[in-house]
């Protein structure tokens, strides 16, 4: 940071110095009578202007002068941050009680000092009544939450009518679009998900083995990681990866075209967005999804059998303990929760991409609000099919 | 030129805006089927806020916009589309989409709304992309493009279809004199060949000239439309100092 540097040591040279020569520029003072007269030389640039500044109100505060003459003879360069010290000296007059002239400024500085001067230094906050401000900010609040109801509903509608409309005809919907987000979303995260699962089942099998330990019931270690990856955390870990890793991306990509005007196109042009854009998100989530949670499942139990067999378990005795802890509906039932999850996130992912306001920093909010809200509703149809499963008994 | 007289968009008593803050303040005017209509005025006025609330984008405040005879604000959604199908938009800022080529960009509504076989098609899209001066640029990325080339790639596809109404919007920013002299051909020539009606939104003088049989102009303070006519009638005959400083180019300092 050498210019930094410089600039604080120039000020500190112009601070301590008597007569301070600040690299071009050149202020000293003169008491003369009640009034207090500046003489400026040299470079009344943005450079210079802050250390002008501080010195010449440390002067003015320290003898309060009726009069304030300043001597600008010899400025030879005054650009707008030199303007913008002169006219913040005009509008403190009234303030410091002190009359403000500025003698012999170059008639080219002076045109621009004229043309830029301005009264408003300093900035005028609105004065918010608090209660009617509670009532206004608490109304604002309600018809927001409204809104974003009604927005949820009326998305919610939308892509259900679009996939009606696809199912009575199929060509409609965009299949190439859909293999290409399957292959983005699925195929190239089965890396992630893969590492995923193993260290996760080797972690758990690890953890459950160290208290079945206790009751010398090691060998259940096998069961525990079965039933808990197959029902619950297989799709659940798969979940949070899809949103992190495709519901941010979904956000983001609708959320830039939206800000690009390609949604205003779309509309324009007679498309749907919803059926262009969120339809084959939406179906890739849904067959992406339970199949990257069969990998995650599978790898968990290669992790576990990992850890067992370090334990001293011989590999087949772990295999046939999986084997006979695991069970159809349970594997159904993960699955079909895999599928749902997939969709809430997908569909989730594109209506916050289309929700998407202006500017750069509306898509990671967009990409943000993604993630959270994906992994949220996860939680939430989470609780649903444990509710809906008990009563089931599955 | 035979003078133009029926209407085919008729904007009536147009209030618009974002919020609290009104931007188009009780406006109306007729665009007549086969003319080049011009919406003039300074930055921020409202040209582009007056054309998406002409192509349904955005839902006005009060007022009522009639295309073809169709109400485009209370038109029933296949109304909607069929009355899209006569559209074709380019954006400011282009908005091809990314993710396709030029040609997929200009196959898109083709493909959804034609029959044609695809072979067709990519003829069609090589011959628009020739009337832009294009050619041989089927295969790049919009991201390969320069500024002017997405603007030239954005009206070709907005004329994709062969639309009865073409909305631009500052179409020649960003382009060279020369390529923005082409473009001014190109709407004169559809617009005698095809009877094609376009309505543009733009600040370069020279090409409203060229190309505009009738401008109107937006003011920001009132909010509404202080001229309307012939660019040379504007020119001329105008009493507004605003209309003055625009068509002679004097900024409102020298006043």
């Amino acid at each position: 940071m050498p210019v930094k540097i410089a600039a604080i040591r120039r000020y500190q040279q112009f601070m301590s110095s008597g007569v301070e020569n600040n690299r071009g520029a050149h202020v000293d003072f003169e008491l003369v009578g009640r009034g207090l007269r500046v003489r400026l030389c040299g470079r009344v640039d943005s450079y210079n202007s802050g250390g002008l500044y501080f010195s010449i109100t440390r002067q003015i505060k320290k003898h309060s002068p009726g009069e304030v003459i300043i001597d600008a003879s010899e400025v030879d360069y005054c650009d707008v941050a030199g303007v913008a010290l002169f006219s913040w000296l005009f509008a403190q007059q009234q303030k410091k009680s002190y009359k403000l002239t500025i003698q012999n400024l170059r008639e080219d500085f002076k045109s621009l000092l004229e043309r830029l001067k301005t009264e408003q230094h300093e900035k005028t906050k609105p004065t918010i009544n608090p209660i009617s401000g509670f009532i206004n900010s608490t109304g604002r609040g309600a018809c927001l939450l409204f809104k974003e109801v009604f927005d949820f509903v009326s998305f919610t509608g939308e892509l259900t009518s679009a996939f009606c409309s696809i199912l009575l005809k199929p060509r409609r919907l965009r299949l190439k679009d859909t293999f290409v987000i399957a292959e983005l979303a699925g195929v190239n995260a089965f890396g992630i998900v893969s590492l995923i699962g193993f260290l996760f089942g080797l972690i758990l099998a690890f953890q459950a083995a160290i208290t079945l330990k206790l009751f010398a019931a090691e060998i259940y270690t096998a069961d525990l990681v079965t039933i808990s990856l197959l029902r619950v955390m297989g799709p659940f870990m798969t979940a949070i990866i899809f949103a992190a890793r495709s519901g941010s991306a979904f956000a983001a990509e609708l959320g830039t075209m939206k800000i690009n005007e390609e949604i205003d196109a779309l509309k324009t042009m007679g498309f749907e967005p919803v059926r262009f854009l969120a339809v084959p998100r939406v179906i890739a989530g849904f067959f992406v999804v339970p199949l990257l949670s069969i990998f995650t499942s599978l790898f968990g139990l290669i992790g576990a059998g990992i850890v067992m067999l370090v334990m001293g378990f011989p590999l087949v005795t772990y295999y046939n303990q999986v084997v006979s802890a695991a069970d159809m509906p349970g594997f159904i039932g993960g699955f079909v929760k895999a599928a749902v999850f997939g969709v809430l996130i997908s569909a989730i992912g594109c209506r916050r991409g289309f929700q998407t306001k202006q500017g750069s920093q509306a898509v990671g909010i967009a990409a943000t609000r993604a993630v959270v809200s994906g992994i949220v509703l996860t939680v939430i149809a989470e609780g649903v099919f444990a509710v809906i499963y008990y009563f089931l008994d599955i | 030129m035979a003078k133009k007289t029926s209407s085919i968009i008729e904007v009536r008593n147009l209030t618009a805006g974002y919020q609290d803050n009104i931007v188009l303040d009780d406006i109306s005017f007729d665009v007549f089927a086969g003319e080049v209509f011009v919406i003039l005025g300074g930055s921020g006025c409202g040209k582009s806020t007056l054309l998406k609330h002409m192509i349904g984008l955005y839902e006005p405040m009060a007022g009522e916009i009639t295309i073809d005879g169709i109400n485009i604000i209370s038109a029933n959604s296949k109304q909607k589309r069929q009355l899209l199908q006569k559209f074709g938009v380019t954006y400011q800022s282009g908005a091809l989409f990314g993710s396709m080529t030029v040609r997929e960009n200009l196959r898109l509504v083709l493909q959804e709304f034609t029959t044609l076989p695809l072979n067709i098609i990519d003829t069609v899209c090589d011959m628009k992309l020739k009337l832009v001066g294009l050619e041989g640029c089927g295969e790049l990325m919009p991201a390969e493009l320069s500024g002017g080339m997405v603007k030239r790639v954005a009206i070709a596809r907005a004329m994709a279809l062969d639309p009865d109404i073409i909305f631009l919007d500052e179409p020649s920013a960003g382009l060279d004199p020369v390529t923005s002299a082409q473009l001014d051909d190109l709407i004169i020539d559809l617009s005698k060949s095809l009877n094609v009606t376009f309505v543009i939104v733009t600040h370069e003088l020279a090409s409203i000239f060229a190309v505009a049989d009738r401008v109107i102009m937006l003011d920001k303070n009132t909010k509404k439309i202080i001229a309307q006519g012939s660019p040379a009638e504007l020119k001329q005959s105008s009493d507004n100092p605003f209309v003055q400083q625009f068509f002679h180019r004097k900024s409102s300092l020298e006043q």
